[in-house]
């Protein structure tokens, strides 16, 4: 299927927070990682839409452009729910049963790895290694860590963001 | 003032760190009692943290774990004096987990404000950096060579030799890249320094940079570090405003400027040369060696590539001398190695000793066996592509070429315990499982060899062709072995091969088969 990458879809305001980026990214020396880093952090993923404009301001193809965005786990080309939860899979946190906690963190937000809540609030999205292997399992909400995770202590603070 | 200590390191954070000091904070107010509460990195002695401590006249008195609920008793028992309570563990310096260690790299770590230049200078920072300021790139790049350090992100090259090829290679631009794309399961040391102690890091590349004539640094960190993100650029700053980074460094001709760019999440990554495609902002592809990275490296480049706790060991040789740091260890591997104890252990946490202690001291002696109390039954050594190793291997000595002896890698220094109920088979099928996911795709044996490799586990789990696909997995894991261009594919075959060696009762074979 033949995909155009030059769309309308975004909205004004969008359209100039990137452009922002790309200014203020385009003399840097490698820059790449760091304007997709900037757009993702500003408007939670990078459009498509996007790619035409890094693409001209950087001397890349779209293809090029296209290629990195989709090599890293860590950027998304698709809105993410309010806040992410990322559950361990790595061996440490394996060794004292990551495994069932995915399941039921999984079961218990109806949904599987990469997908959204229907209320929009959390997505699930899998991680191999936190750091915090001393104290497994582990899982990041955001830019939090936790230790010592069980199926509960997700779902406090599920719920505890969901109301903040 | 009474000082007392909580760390931010993100373990403790991730155990309520921030929630017990506001806590105290709190209940101080509210008793009228004026405390300075300073957020120190962490001991390393996590199963206590959230540790707290409390500046006394005898020494510093550290409590531990403290959870809110905890703080009214702590502040009725007078703890700010180091009273008697049920948390208190007596003066930190005599906890017998630190007593035992050795810290060399880690000397700073869980004492200092991490992001406090004043502190960092106390506690004997920049020393390295005057002497080297003083010596020819030359004469540092021989110290370096002289204390025996090898690169402590796993491969273990010597670190001296890497900085002389860049030295003698000529070039006006060069670069200082350092690898903090600690990806490998059971590893946090390189996110303790740069959290707990980040001006050693910088300390070091700088080193670094006046050694080989870098002028210009970059720290690649993994996108799952948000809190060393903060903490390294705090300091970056703050050193650049002493002027310890930046033009005329102390006052002297060398320039250095640093810069942290933050990675996306690919595992492949940590591989130095994927590390170099993707800080010029490409997809994170294996390049071909040669030419090696210290003669086109960073956009062609001459670059050194080191490993975090590599760069963070520079300031303490070149303070103390070759010698004094050469004189730990056993064999080649001289020096110390920082040794995280993770998964299911009952003390997990920083260990920082030479060279040649064995896996069961580690395990048993620092680490208290299992967290559940079962049996360990097998332990992987080295993060994702390191050997799973069983109980009859627990007296190798960490030494690099011991490891080697008995077809395991040391790597980065991670120990992962797993206890009785582990079954191996499904260890060895997630490590094709992982390759599969994080390989780049460049070369064969490792993009399509891992995704076969989880359809012939399967097939062995089910029972199906038992003897046939076996041998299938021995042969694939060859080609893996010998094929792959880079560590990824490559030593994939170390988990699940060592898996099958030393566990075939859960692949369903009778005899202990121990070839490799």
């Amino acid at each position: 299927m033949l995909r155009t990458f030059v769309t309308t879809a975004l909205s004004t305001q969008e359209l100039t927070k990137i452009e922002t980026h790309i200014a203020s990214h385009k003399q840097m020396p490698g820059a790449l990682l760091p304007l997709l880093h900037a757009i993702q952090d500003d408007i939670g993923y990078v459009p498509e839409e996007s790619y035409l404009h890094i693409s001209k301001a950087l001397a890349l193809s779209v293809a090029e452009v296209h290629g990195v965005v989709t090599f890293y786990h860590h950027f998304r080309r698709h809105p993410a729910g309010k806040h992410i939860l990322q559950i361990c899979r790595a061996e440490s946190c394996q060794s004292m049963g990551s495994e069932k906690l995915e399941a039921q963190v999984k079961k218990s937000l109806g949904i599987d790895y990469h997908q959204t809540t229907t209320d929009g609030a959390i997505t699930l999205e899998p991680v191999y290694c936190l750091g915090n292997c001393a104290c497994s399992p582990a899982v990041m909400l955001d830019e939090e860590v936790y230790g010592h995770m069980d199926a509960d202590k997700v779902a406090e603070l599920v719920a505890e963001a969901r109301t903040a | 003032m009474v000082k007392v200590y909580v760390p931010r390191d993100s373990t403790a954070l991730s155990l309520g760190a921030d929630r017990t000091a506001k806590a105290i904070a709190a209940e101080a107010a509210k008793r009228g009692i004026e405390i300075e509460l300073i957020r120190n990195g962490s001991r390393g002695l996590f199963w206590l943290e959230p540790l707290v401590e409390v500046a006394t006249a005898k020494g510093r008195v550290a409590y531990g774990p403290v959870q809110p609920k905890d703080v009214p008793s702590l502040f009725d028992a007078g703890f700010l004096t180091g009273g008697v309570h049920k948390l208190n563990l007596g003066l930190t310096e005599n906890l017998e987990w630190l007593k035992k260690q050795q810290r060399l790299t880690f000397a700073r770590v869980g004492i200092i404000d991490p992001v406090l230049l004043e502190d960092y200078i106390a506690y004997d920072g920049y020393k390295g950096l005057k002497n080297a300021l003083k010596l020819t790139g030359a004469e540092i790049v021989k110290s370096v060579t002289d204390s025996g350090l090898r690169g402590r992100g796993g491969a273990a090259f010597p670190t001296g030799i890497k900085w002389k090829t860049v030295l003698d290679t000529s070039g006006e631009q060069k670069y200082i890249v350092c690898n903090a794309d600690e990806g490998d399961s059971g590893t946090y040391s390189d996110r303790m320094i740069m959290e707990d102690d980040p001006f050693v890091l910088i300390e070091g590349m700088t080193i670094a940079g006046i050694a080989v004539g870098a002028t210009q640094g970059y720290i690649y960190l993994r996108s799952e570090y948000p809190h060393a993100l903060k903490t390294l650029n705090e300091a970056i700053t703050k050193a650049e405003k002493a002027g310890y980074l930046g033009e005329k460094i102390c006052g002297s001709q060398y320039s250095f400027k640093l810069e942290v760019r933050r990675a996306a999440g690919a595992y492949i990554c940590g591989e130095e040369t994927a590390l170099l495609e993707s800080l010029e902002g490409k997809r994170g592809l294996v390049r071909f060696k040669p030419p090696l990275p210290a003669i086109e490296g960073l956009f062609g480049k001459p670059t050194v590539v080191n490993n975090v706790i590599s760069f963070a060991t520079i300031p303490i040789i070149l303070d103390k001398g070759a010698a004094f740091y050469a004189n730990y260890g056993m064999g080649r591997s001289r020096g110390t190695l920082p040794i995280q104890l993770a998964g299911n252990i009952k003390h997990g946490g920083l260990v920082e000793l030479a060279f040649g202690a064995t896996l069961r001291e580690l395990l048993y002696d620092f680490g208290g066996g299992s967290a559940t109390g079962r049996p360990i039954r097998a332990v992987q050594v080295g993060g994702p592509l390191g050997a799973y190793l069983p109980e009859s291997q627990f007296d190798t000595p960490l030494d690099y070429e011991e490891f080697s002896k008995i077809w395991a890698v040391l790597g980065h220094g991670g120990i992962v315990a797993f206890d009785d109920t582990v079954d191996m088979a499904k260890m060895a099928r997630y490590a094709f499982e992982f390759c599969a996911i994080e390989s780049c795709g460049k070369c064969t044996p490792c993009r399509i060899g891992s995704t076969r490799g989880v359809e012939v586990i399967d097939r062995i789990i089910a029972g199906k062709d038992h003897s046939k696909n076996i041998q299938l997995v021995r042969d694939l894991s060859d080609t893996m072995f010998n094929g792959s261009l880079c560590a990824l594919g490559g030593m994939t075959p170390y988990p699940v091969l060592s898996a099958i060696n030393h566990f075939p009762e859960d692949f369903g074979l009778e005899n202990k088969v121990v070839t490799a």
